[in-house]
């Protein structure tokens, strides 16, 4: 496996990673999908984008961000946890990563229109963020579940200037704001740039957000072997709905002699039909634009996810993490709402950290009995938000009013 | 040579309506699509209802959504093709996107597409980059994919899009997704006249097309005007559906 990985270089030239990947979607966003493809590959090779970008994350996001040895869940675990605080983050999570990388492309690009899509609220609200620092005009598709869910990112993206509008259709979810998103691209595409925020989507976007959100493996990488006695950490973990603080995350790993876990949501259950495990539970499919991995029913329609979690909330991934589960690179575990709830509360008495209810799933992962993690092991787990916006629907789970 | 091939030699004005299976009861396609045949409907479209349909405007996503808690299936549109091929000889186009027909498998979906009596496929998430295996597949079994081409599709493009296709396109009429309103007709007649000078196959024209003026102009830039969101929404209108649709589609002919 080890060799298989030692050259990894995907995806190739028409953005597969083997079967998953590609680009499918109406014709008329070929040519902004080609657009964007050029845009990148000269940003990338481009100094003064690089300065530029990094300038942003350094100090408007206040990178780089802590990578935090937890030592009082560390004892009761009897292994080393690392906590990659993505939370410290401006807008409180990984997001405003991908957001700023992606705000200056479409500047360079000539946009003055950014819409994007969000579950949680978090990339919609980083969206908003980069939007208003910039002075481009936003609009945040979002499901009326997740407005439900999420009033307080609501209004904060309103206080950042965005429109937020509300998506009634299928499960009011992010599979839906994604759907409504692309349809506005689809009218729009030559004035509006589409700021998807996970790694998902067609060719260029699952390898464009996996680059921008790679600082966070870059930066834990470097943490890491100056904080420890190790050169390598043992084991990574990280939540996935989209995928995106995952891969960013496991990305500058790839090819080192290191685990890697990623942990979906688990929801009420695998067997109750009601979760979000996708690549646990789903098959191969065509959703938003790419090949991967779908819960879907034998017709081949989409089926509703659920998480308490609504960042995780999504029945696809993205299609690099198809790849690494079918190549076996990754493991895919799951956490249920239960699991991801207790880890939230235990997080926040033990450590003083209130974790995202995304980020909890990577967390209960840690005190599952079937882990594989062994005594003594380094273990990163990226933290990848706070818990603030999540105040409320853990209120409600536990039955406290407030 | 199959029915969509043999409708694209003749030189005549064509309209091809488009309704969802399904919609808007389980049981209506067979006697909507004879009906619609039977009142001049050159060619029919027939959708595969799905859950996400992304180039969708709001009439034919809420019927999508309809068809789908009717119960409707890939394999319940093909025993519902097969009774409609008792009663017509009239071209019949599946439009689809790609997630359910790549579930069934691209073999089992053409051999079906064949027993029950399709002819062409319309698949607007599966572009050029992605459609070659599957289209050498089709031709090989003589049913039509009919590819999309936009108003923002280079000439080459046209071309190459054309030549995968091999007998018939579809040009989106506008930068957008169904039942949108229309261009100015001068950015139109560009936009056709760039599509018929790069296209080496016939073509018809999509989205945001409603009246019988639409029908007649479009046939003067293309091969044949299609009609959608105005089908479903005029179909919502009366009390039976089938008389309703048939009585939109003699306008839209010419024929009243």
């Amino acid at each position: 496996m080890k060799n298989k990985f030692k050259d990894y270089n995907l995806p190739d030239d028409r953005g597969h990673f083997e079967k998953f990947g590609g680009k499918f979607v109406p014709e008329s966003l070929i040519p902004a999908l080609e657009e964007l493809e050029q845009y990148y590959a000269k940003a990338k090779t481009d100094k003064s984008f690089q300065i530029e970008l990094n300038n942003l994350l350094t100090h408007y996001s206040g990178r780089e961000t802590a990578l935090y040895f937890a030592s009082q869940i560390s004892e009761e675990l009897g292994f080393k946890v690392w906590l990659k605080r993505e939370d410290l983050n401006h807008t409180g999570a990984h997001k405003i990563n991908n957001a700023l990388g992606q705000i200056l492309l479409a500047r360079r690009m000539g946009k003055k229109r950014i819409i994007a899509e969000t579950g949680a609220g978090q990339h919609g609200v980083a969206t908003a963020t980069v939007a208003a620092l910039f002075g481009l005009d936003c609009i945040v598709y979002m499901g009326e579940e997740d407005i439900r869910r999420q009033k307080l990112n609501v209004f904060r993206m309103n206080l950042l200037g965005a429109e937020v509008r509300p998506v009634s259709s299928g499960s009011m979810t992010l599979k839906d704001a994604t759907n409504e998103a692309i349809r506005d691209w689809v009218t729009n595409v030559e004035s509006t740039y589409y700021l998807i925020g996970s790694t998902v989507g067609p060719h260029p976007y699952p390898m464009l957000v996996r680059d921008f959100q790679s600082v966070i493996g870059k930066e834990a990488k470097k943490q890491f072997e100056n904080q420890s006695e190790n050169a390598l950490p043992d084991r990574l973990v990280a939540c996935i709905g989209g995928g995106s603080n995952a891969m960013g995350l496991f990305y500058p790993f790839i090819k080192d002699d290191v685990k890697i876990v990623g942990v979906e949501a688990a929801g009420k259950g695998l067997e109750s039909g009601e979760h979000a495990a996708t690549l646990t539970k789903g098959d191969f499919g065509v959703l938003h634009g790419a090949a991967s991995t779908l819960l879907q029913n034998e017709d081949g329609q989409v089926t509703l996810p659920h998480s308490i979690s609504a960042g995780l909330d999504y029945p696809g991934i993205g299609p690099e993490h198809s790849y690494l589960n079918e190549t076996g690179r990754v493991q895919y575990f799951s956490a249920t709402d239960q699991e991801a709830l207790d880890a939230f509360q235990w997080l926040s008495e033990k450590e003083g950290i209130l974790p995202a209810l995304e980020s909890a799933h990577a967390l209960a992962y840690l005190r599952q009995e079937n882990n594989g993690i062994k005594q003594g092991e380094n273990v990163i787990v990226c933290l990848s938000g706070r818990g603030d916006k999540d105040v409320h629907t853990v209120a409600e789970a536990l039955g406290i009013e407030l | 040579m199959n029915r969509i091939q043999k409708l694209f030699c003749e030189p005549k004005e064509k309209l091809i309506p488009f309704i969802t299976a399904g919609y808007p009861t389980l049981d209506s396609t067979v006697d909507l699509v004879c009906g619609m045949a039977e009142a001049g409907a050159n060619m029919i479209e027939i959708g595969i209802p799905f859950s996400d349909p992304q180039a969708d405007g709001p009439v034919i996503q809420a019927s999508s959504q309809q068809a789908l808690d009717n119960g409707m299936t890939l394999n319940k549109i093909f025993e519902q093709v097969t009774q409609i091929r008792e009663r017509t000889d009239v071209p019949l186009a599946l439009m689809g996107y790609y997630n359910p027909i790549l579930k069934m498998g691209h073999e089992t979906f053409l051999n079906n597409c064949i027993s029950s009596g399709v002819d062409g496929l319309i698949l607007p998430d599966l572009p050029l980059e992605e459609a070659e295996p599957f289209c050498a597949l089709a031709k090989s079994k003589d049913i039509s994919p009919i590819l999309l081409v936009a108003p923002n599709t280079p000439d080459e493009r046209i071309k190459k899009i054309s030549e995968l296709a091999g007998d018939l396109i579809y040009a989106v009429s506008i930068l957008g997704i169904t039942g949108n309103d229309l261009a100015s007709k001068d950015a139109l007649a560009k936009y056709l006249n760039r599509v018929r000078e790069n296209s080496v196959t016939p073509f018809v024209v999509g989205f945001g097309i409603s009246s019988r003026e639409d029908v007649i102009w479009f046939n003067e830039y293309s091969d044949g005007a299609v009609v959608g969101s105005a089908i479903i929404k005029n179909m919502d209108e009366g009390p039976n559906p089938v008389e309703t649709t048939k009585q939109l589609i003699e306008v839209l002919k010419g024929r009243k």
